[in-house]
């Protein structure tokens, strides 16, 4: 008893963490199971088992049009916002310069603004120009609350960079742009690619600002919003499920792969 | 994401450049902010003192700075319980969020990188799917109503759904990695050497938690409650999915008024008290924290 009393406090931290994550699974759990149910036209309570519509997630009419859209704009926006939140990145990490706390400001202040007020000042002025909202008025608004993301991230790498690095590869007769190119930007590649997939997420699952800025396009949160006042088809559960399956495999890989070559070096 | 950068490190790294190279890095990610952020606050601000001309859909700028007051008396209620669900739901967060940081940053081993990629996760799956199966899970037919039921916690005519208990309970599951990412990354930045330090000082391990790993940690606590707490006060997704008419939120009222009501006056008027009350909170929040190093 008392080993057990010594255990369970030794280890209460490792268990309220498990809770923690039992927490943070249940409702994806939930997403999976009834991706299997064999509901019809609403999938609130459990009909039975069945494959279907695993083997055919675009069975719902205009998912997987939603799906493609939201794809497209999470691309898209991933690619422009991570370049140009590189970029910055490297401004604030690297240079002294006038107007750095006032870029420091502009890169805090979309990150300090709620979700519906960004897609209603977006929206407000696409109004006032009378320009149409469409694919092209979400995929800016996408890039513009994704650049702060990839800039706090990317900052953060280039921080923890270990400056004798660059140092040595100047000792050894390289020029900056060398220096650069073969030590500098493979050591904050990781970073990039973090944002780029912190992008990429915040993107593909945003609702609120995509309601405001992309007009009659449908992206998958938006079918799934639409559809939730008339009962969802398990095809959204399969959606979501798949994505979770895909991304978590990704980056497993990436991880693994990673850890693989840097034993290799070392 | 460390939303904190590492105090040392920027300091001797930083060239002296005299010359335009950092502005052109700067230049194009700005203009894109300057466009698509500052502009349109602007022309939120301009539409937030117009008032209708009769047709729907028309405003005139009439300067009618009572929008302002008018749209805040009629949503004060929602206003309020704005704020006091963001807050609930970020204490809840940070209940659960801080016991797990620590553990992914001391305890995990060789799985922490498993772990964290595992905190994120959950992004992967729709965030309005996850909403959806907290509604089935918190329902009638789910298995905590039934449990609770059971344990006589709850009388059987208690419903959890449709309730405040379950917009708050969503929100903050909802913003809890955005809770536990920062922590993570201030933890995992303190140097085990002071900890080791302060066990030699004759601390014991709660006294080493108070008085080092706790203060050292700050930062991101700062960080996570402002990433947890802002989207908080402005969503409106929960309260429709999970609460009732008597649990709207600030964001529920703005959204109808653009969507339904086509009053974009008051609406933008209303978002602007929000982020206005917001920011002015912040501010204090993070003088009073302490820490400048926010971005």
């Amino acid at each position: 008893m008392k080993r057990l009393t010594r255990w369970f406090s030794k280890n209460l931290i490792r268990i309220y963490a498990g809770l923690a994550f039992i927490y943070l699974f249940i409702p994806v759990l939930y997403t999976f199971i009834y991706s299997f149910n064999d509901s019809g036209k609403t999938n609130l309570i459990w009909k039975g088992f069945t494959f279907e519509k695993w083997s055919n997630p675009c069975g719902a009419p205009d998912i997987c049009s939603a799906l493609g859209n939201s794809f497209l704009i999470g691309f898209t926006s991933t690619f422009v916002s991570t370049v140009l939140g590189t970029l910055i990145a490297f401004a604030l990490g690297r240079y002294k310069f006038r107007g750095r706390s006032t870029t420091n400001l502009l890169i805090f202040l979309p990150m300090a603004t709620p979700e519906i007020v960004l897609g209603a000042s977006l929206l407000t002025m696409f109004i006032n120009f009378g320009f149409n909202t469409s694919l092209l008025t979400a995929i800016i608004a996408h890039v513009m609350f994704c650049i702060s993301f990839v800039v706090v991230t990317v900052k953060a790498r280039i921080a923890s960079l270990d400056p004798r690095l660059e140092q040595a590869a100047m000792d050894l007769y390289a020029n900056e742009w060398q220096t650069f190119r073969r030590v500098t930007f493979p050591l904050v590649l990781p970073g990039v690619a973090a944002a780029a997939l912190l992008a990429f997420s915040l993107s593909f699952d945003d609702f609120i600002i995509t309601n405001f800025t992309a007009g009659t396009v449908n992206t998958f949160p938006k079918f799934v919003y639409v559809a939730a006042g008339r009962g969802i088809p398990a095809q959204a559960n399969v959606i979501g499920s798949a994505m979770f399956i895909i991304a978590v495999t990704v980056v497993i890989l990436g991880q693994v792969l990673g850890n693989k070559r840097k034993s290799k070096v070392s | 994401m460390a939303v904190i950068s590492r105090p040392s490190g920027k300091v001797f790294a930083l060239k002296d450049n005299k010359s335009l190279f950092p502005y052109l890095l700067l230049a194009p990610g700005l203009l894109w902010l300057f466009m698509f952020f500052i502009l349109p606050i602007a022309n939120l601000a301009q539409m937030s003192t117009k008032t209708n001309s009769g047709e729907t859909g028309q405003f005139e700028q009439t300067y009618r700075f009572a929008n302002f007051f008018d749209s805040f008396m009629d949503a004060s209620g929602q206003f309020a319980r704005s704020f006091l669900y963001a807050t609930l739901a970020t204490l809840i967060a940070l209940a659960i969020a801080y016991p797990l940081a620590y553990a992914i940053a001391f305890k995990s081993g060789k799985w922490k990188n498993v772990l964290l990629v595992l905190v994120i996760a959950p992004f992967f799956v729709s965030f309005l799917l996850r909403t959806i199966a907290w509604k089935q899970i918190l329902g009638e037919e789910g298995p905590v109503t039934a449990i609770l039921r059971t344990l006589h916690i709850i009388s059987p005519q208690t419903t959890l759904t449709s309730s405040a208990f379950a917009v708050v309970t969503g929100l903050a599951y909802n913003f809890l990695p955005f809770m536990t990412l920062p922590i993570y990354a201030s933890l995992e930045r303190i140097d085990p050497r002071t900890l080791e330090a302060s066990g030699d000082l004759y601390a014991n391990g709660f006294t080493t938690f108070r008085k080092v790993t706790l203060p050292l940690s700050m930062p991101g606590v700062v960080a996570g409650t402002l990433l947890t707490f802002i989207p908080a006060a402005g969503d409106y997704i929960n309260a429709n999915i999970l609460g009732n008419p008597n649990t709207k939120m600030l964001g529920n009222v703005i959204e109808a008024r653009f969507f339904k009501i086509v009053d974009y006056p008051t609406a933008a008027a209303l978002s602007f008290t929000l982020m206005a009350a917001i920011l002015i909170l912040v501010t204090f929040y993070i003088r009073k924290a302490g820490t400048e190093e926010l971005v």
